[in-house]
């Protein structure tokens, strides 16, 4: 691993005047892997939870390839899918679904991951468009990969070139089906097989210079 | 741009003028009178605009062709001056000195088609590509269908149909699909 400059070991200057080292991938990252979350001490309070969740989806407004065009349409009057109970929040720490809204470059994975372990649990991610599935037409191409749930545990893909956000919208009410039936288990799945997420990661990025988990 | 070529043609040894529309043509330059050429367009002739940079690989002929498009504002016409450069060697004389944005084309032309500019501002670095492991992508000799088959992983199951005949099946089912 070669490790950018800003996650190096470095004394660093307080604004006290006294100086002190920094180790940012012990000090600002956590090192332990995660951990499966089990569920409740009881299955009907599990079930609750589970209902509660469907009801709150918040969604990473992290557009990665041209599908996330058909977000915006979604958050505006026209289509408004505030009234299904989905919000977009500008931070990973504030969502519980990332929509992988397309073609991924390796460069974009990178970045997509970074996000995806940064944001709390219980999450979900939703696969839009062809390309999450199989590559679309980006299926020849030198820098994008074809197979989302390599990399990332998929809960629901959207089928189409892209979806409409009708599509978008039938989605939302699928994935809230498959939460309140409790199989929406992807980042229990990420940490139980998480050194085979990262073994695939870090086949097809191949400057990783961050630390392993990003949490 | 007859006029222009002509009065080019008196100071440089260029080759033949193709005029592609009344505001567009392009000619080729040796690389070494290059740089007199364009500095001849921009201050002389009112070329002040570099409009972009790019290449094309003669893979066949063994050669590089790089294309600086000029634009002249004032008589909204384009001036493409296209220069040959061999393939192995691949380096050219940087011009950041007289458009700095052309920095940016060739970090661009560095990577995506390996052709050097020995001096260009931050021409090491890379420029879209993280990582890049294999020769440059724009090369023709880049196979990408083959690096994209052993790179990423597949869903197996996907299929390729020809749109003539999958869309008259779609359309007149029943039909033989290669009927006319
Ligand atoms: S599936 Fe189509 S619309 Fe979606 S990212 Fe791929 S090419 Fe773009």
């Amino acid at each position: 691993m070669t490790t950018k400059p800003e996650l190096m070991k470095r004394m660093v200057k307080g604004p006290d005047g006294l100086e002190f080292e920094v180790d940012p991938l012990r000090d600002y990252y956590c090192e332990a892997p995660p951990t499966v979350m089990p569920g409740a001490y009881i299955q009907i309070v599990e079930d609750f939870f589970n209902w509660a969740r469907s009801k709150s989806l918040w969604i990473l407004g992290f557009g990665t390839g041209c599908g996330a065009i058909e977000m915006r349409p979604l958050m505006t009057p026209r289509f408004d899918a505030y009234r299904f109970g989905v919000a977009w929040r500008p931070t990973p720490r504030q969502a519980n679904l990332f929509i992988i809204s397309g073609y991924l470059s390796t460069k974009t994975l990178k970045r997509a991951i970074r996000a995806y372990e940064q944001m709390q649990n219980p999450k979900y991610v939703i696969g839009l468009g062809s390309c999450t599935i199989n590559g679309g037409m980006y299926w020849d191409s030198y820098n994008t990969i074809k197979k989302l749930d390599e990399y990332l545990p998929v809960d629901l893909y959207i089928a189409g070139c892209m979806p409409r956000p009708e599509a978008l919208l039938a989605g939302f009410e699928e994935m809230k089906k498959i939460i309140r039936t409790g199989k929406a288990e992807g980042a229990n799945q990420y940490a139980e097989n998480f050194a085979w997420y990262k073994a695939n990661q870090k086949r097809v990025i191949h400057d990783w210079d961050m630390p392993d988990y990003n949490w | 741009m007859r006029e222009l070529y002509a009065r080019l043609k008196a100071l440089y040894p260029l080759g033949e003028l193709t005029e592609q529309r009344k505001n567009l043509a392009f000619v080729t330059v040796p690389a070494a009178h290059l740089r007199d050429t364009l500095l001849h367009l921009r201050d002389k002739e009112g070329f002040t605009h570099l409009v972009l940079l790019t290449a094309v690989d003669w893979l066949e002929e063994g050669q590089f062709q790089l294309t600086y498009l000029l634009n002249n504002r004032a008589l909204a016409c384009d001036l493409g001056l296209r220069v040959l450069i061999q393939r192995d060697t691949a380096t050219m004389e940087s011009i950041h000195d007289l458009w700095p944005t052309a920095a940016t084309y060739q970090r661009e032309l560095r990577e995506m088609f390996g052709i050097d500019f020995p001096g260009s501002p931050r021409i090491e670095e890379e420029f879209i590509l993280e990582g890049w492991n294999s020769i440059p992508p724009y090369r023709r000799d880049f196979d990408t269908l083959k690096y994209a088959q052993e790179a990423y992983a597949e869903r197996p199951g996907r299929v390729t149909h020809d749109p003539e005949t999958h869309m008259r099946l779609q359309m007149y089912p029943g039909q033989h699909p290669a009927g006319k």
